[in-house]
């Protein structure tokens, strides 16, 4: 066992912290900041420093050392917060993103940055801490001068010495013998250990220190479950001071106050070691501090809070009960079909236990699908930075609203819909919302509004932002994809008009702004939207605003499909794809140059995709006339898919045919069906290409005529 | 797991090695019994579009979605029936789980390292860089298949990145 082995735990705690901060700071009122959140935010800084320390994770330390004493300073009134200065803060815990980034890939991050954050936090430090100080409020600690600083850094380490004679007595509880020797070596950076002594469920250590009881629990919280440790002081004394202050509230302040400016105006020196001896000088002098630390203990909190309500389980096993279940469900239906060829009257209990069965596991399913289910909050709370920045950056003033945090989304459709939920929001701050002189030039207020939405509508979650700016304007649209050579006319539906912005480089910007308008991205919206198995709307008025709507699949994990026949074959169609389905006549059917048929529904022309054709079904019907049509969409477009059979629609469990095989033209997965069998998901786009492929194959060979058609395997690996 | 069984063999070279002996047509052919996973009947077998014609489909092993060569018409044999007798052996290689369609599954065999003649250049339906060699057992000669480089080969096409797999695994 290495201490590596806790990296991992380190930063995921480290990231989850520095989430948390960017919450804290986005939600901090400016004018009364509330002292809580001051508090929190502080706390998480620290928390992040007692372990980087740990870690040996230098450049991390040293840039959450400066920042946490910043903090410090905004929490006990003597920074005022202002919107820069908070923007400085947002930019350092973007640095220690990075930093954490770098550290995980196991690199050293970007020194450079590193030294100009520090030299920013610094700055920061000097100006707004000394002004204040000359402001002369007269409370102690502020000068940041050298020599000044110089002496307070004396005064805290003669401080520091008085009191660093005091042994701690930690406790480890439920330790293993090897984590404990490894926690041990730990302790020592700390301090001398004087005696040690007990066995896996309780062994005592007493080490002098100078680092505070709770500093130590912090570091230590890092690797082991804070409930696992205990500390008190050794000596009776020092333990009175640990009980005592509680009283005294005012103390801690007023010795936490001269360390802190110390550290501030101390140079980011190479000098400064990671070590922890080293680390914990500068922490030692607010010892007295302890309880008030220990009731807001910093590391403790987001661990310990979350445990008693959440586990961290890794998403394999939430995979593999979801695939377990999946196979339960199979094998119900299965047995379900042998119990419903039964005489009902002679097999009733037999019957009844079946239709418990089917509910029990039903239940089962939804419950065990839930845990992949996070809340929309996840998603939606990056925005506020987002819509922050953006419209600071486009000089508008814009109020964000967020509807429906609670909304729950399968954990991987979260993450992918950031990206293209990112992409919209800044097209709607940049496009959409004017500028306050336009906005008040036309009777609105001058704030614009930006909402975010999410709910649950059948099986589907609909995300809408809706902005309440220009809304879409159709002339210049139309203009512009005539610039662009699309093929348009001006009889176009308005939302047919309105789909043109997601057409590759297509942007009606009238300047190319450092936000958006370079015509990339609409399009990677769409698409990125639509391999997610959902699909986007535009609603838009002219001078009232618009709203993007995009609906999509709950999970990926599930899929509603439609079961067909083709042959002796069974198909499965992603029902969302499906838009209806029609026997052809004759009249609708038109035959192109070549292979190529046209079946006209509704006034629009679609291709027609022999399904029986493109997979090489044998004996499936192959007159048009007497298949049935279905129409479907994909990737934007529609064709229509000759079949034999509807058989009906079902819930399937999507089962990846890359793990074990390859990818299969045509197929985007494959799924179980009730009877065990194995049915393949059809991949619209896919099977489009495969059917131009084989027809095209088959033109070529007959103009060269006595060349052979291509084998399967070519097709199959072209 | 594949690959712990690949070190333990290289490790335990100039042992002993166990082989599943099944048959194709009138030959037999063996692979190294550590790759085998489970051995099943043939049935619901659902056929992949486009695929080359030894690839008789995928079928679901407890929820795994799971491919199906046989090897039989792979080798280019005459007779190719589909009965009762006809056996699906599970391999487990590089981490993926393949069945493979064979006549029959007859016993396994421990052979030791003078009892396994190198491949000759055989230069047929099988290259011989696809063998480990030729087992020879009193009167019987049992072909010794290489099962981990003939499935991941490029021309059995059922993997996409074969160089990936072959760096990964060496």
């Amino acid at each position: 066992m290495d201490i590596t082995d806790f990296y991992d735990t380190f930063f995921e705690e480290a990231e989850e912290l520095l989430t948390d901060m960017e919450r804290y700071l986005l939600e901090l009122n400016l004018e009364e900041p509330d002292a809580e959140q001051l508090n929190a935010i502080f706390r998480t800084a620290h928390s992040i420093k007692g372990g980087a320390g740990t870690f040996g994770f230098e450049a991390l330390q040293k840039t959450t050392h400066l920042f946490e004493n910043l903090l410090d300073h905004a929490r006990h009134g003597e920074l005022n917060l202002r919107r820069d200065i908070v923007d400085i803060f947002l930019e350092t815990k973007d640095m220690l993103n990075d930093q954490l980034t770098a550290y995980r890939n196991g690199e050293e991050p970007d020194q450079e940055a590193f030294e100009r954050i520090c030299k920013t936090l610094q700055q920061l430090a000097e100006e707004e801490i000394k002004a204040r100080g000359d402001g002369g409020d007269g409370s102690p600690g502020e000068p940041v001068s050298q020599p000044q600083a110089q002496t307070r850094e004396e005064e805290t380490e003669t401080a520091s010495e008085g009191e660093s004679a005091e042994s701690l007595l930690i406790a480890l509880l439920g330790i293993s013998e090897e984590n404990r020797a490894l926690l041990v070596e730990e302790l020592e950076q700390f301090g001398t250990i004087i005696a040690q002594s007990g066995d896996t469920t309780r062994y005592e250590v007493e080490l002098e220190t100078t680092t505070s009881a709770a500093d130590i629990e912090s570091v230590m919280c890092f690797i082991i479950e804070p409930e696992q440790i205990e500390t008190r002081s050794a000596k009776p004394s020092a333990a009175a001071e640990d009980t005592s202050p509680a009283s005294e509230p005012d103390a801690p302040k007023a010795t936490s106050e001269p360390s802190a400016p110390a550290e501030v105006s101390e140079p980011t020196s190479p000098s400064q070691q990671t070590t922890a001896p080293e680390l914990a000088q500068p922490v030692a002098p607010q010892k007295p501090t302890e309880p008030k630390k220990t009731a807001s203990k910093p590391p403790a909190k987001p661990k310990g809070g979350a445990e008693s309500s959440s586990i961290r389980v890794s998403v394999e096993k939430v995979d593999q009960i979801i695939n377990l279940v999946g196979e339960l469900i199979i094998t119900q239906s299965m047995l379900d079909q042998t119990v419903s060829q039964l005489d009902g009257v002679s097999n009733g209990s037999l019957v009844n236990g079946m239709s418990l069965l089917q509910r029990n596991a039903r239940d089962l399913q939804e419950a065990v699908m839930s845990i992949r289910m996070i809340p929309m909050d996840f998603v939606f709370s990056r925005f506020p930075r987002v819509v922050r920045e953006t419209s600071s950056k486009l000089g508008k003033q814009i109020d964000l609203h967020t509807e429906g945090e609670s909304t729950e989304l399968d954990k991987s459709l979260t993450e992918r819909i950031i990206d293209p939920l990112t992409h919209l929001v800044r097209n709607s701050l940049d496009h959409g919302i004017e500028t306050p002189e336009e906005r008040e030039a036309l009777g609105k207020p001058r704030v614009g509004n930006l909402t975010l939405s999410a709910r649950h509508q059948g099986g589907n979650i609909i995300i809408e932002v809706k902005d309440d700016g220009a809304g879409l304007n159709r002339d210049k649209l139309l203009a512009k994809a005539r610039e662009n050579g699309l093929g348009v006319s001006d009889s176009m539906t308005d939302d047919e008009v309105w789909q043109l912005i997601f057409a590759a480089g297509f942007s009606t910007a009238k300047e190319v702004t450092d936000v958006s308008g370079r015509g990339v991205g609409m399009d990677v919206v769409k698409r990125n939207i639509q391999g997610l198995g959902g699909s986007v709307q535009i609603m838009s008025t002219a001078g009232q605003g618009t709203t993007i709507r995009i609906v999509l699949p709950l999970t990926l994990a599930i899929l509603d499909g439609m079961s067909i026949k083709v042959g002796d074959e069974i198909f499965i169609l992603p029902l969302s794809t499906v838009l209806q389905s029609l026997q052809p006549t004759k009249a609708d059917l038109y035959e192109m140059a070549g292979e190529d048929l046209v079946l006209r529904v509704r006034d629009e022309y679609l291709p027609v995709i022999a399904v029986h054709d493109a997979l090489d079904v044998a004996g499936a019907q192959t007159d048009p006339l007497r298949s049935i049509a279905v129409i479907v969409q994909g990737e934007g477009r529609r064709y229509a898919l000759l079949i034999d059979d509807l058989i009906g629609q079902q819930q399937v469990v999507v089962k990846n045919l890359e793990t074990n095989y390859r990818k299969v033209p045509g197929v985007s997965a494959a799924t179980i069906l009730g009877d065990g069998r194995v049915a393949l998901i059809l991949d619209i786009a896919g099977l489009h290409q495969l059917s131009q492929r084989k027809k095209e194959a088959r033109q070529t060979s007959l103009d060269t005529s006595a060349k052979p058609l291509p084998t399967s395997t070519e097709v199959a690996l072209s | 797991m594949s690959r712990l069984t690949s070190d333990a063999l290289s490790a335990t070279e100039g042992e002993n090695q166990q082989f599943l002996v099944f048959s194709l047509g009138e030959e037999e052919y063996a692979i190294d019994i550590l790759k085998v996973q489970e051995i099943l009947g043939y049935e619901n077998v659902t056929r992949i579009a486009n695929a080359p014609d030894f690839i008789k489909g995928v079928t679901n092993l407890r929820g795994v979605i799971v491919p199906i060569v046989d090897l039989r018409i792979k080798f280019h044999l005459d007779k190719v029936e589909y009965g009762g007798q006809t056996v699906v052996i599970v391999v487990n290689v590089f981490d993926r789980i393949v069945g493979i369609v064979v006549d029959g599954v007859s016993d396994v065999m421990t052979l030791t390292p003078n009892q396994i003649k190198p491949a000759p250049e055989l230069g047929m339906s099988m290259s011989s860089d696809f063998l480990k060699g030729l087992g020879s057992l009193e009167n019987r000669m049992l072909v010794l298949v290489d099962i981990d480089r003939l499935l991941t080969s490029k021309e059995m096409a059922l993997v996409e990145q074969v160089e990936q797999i072959e760096q990964v695994a060496g």
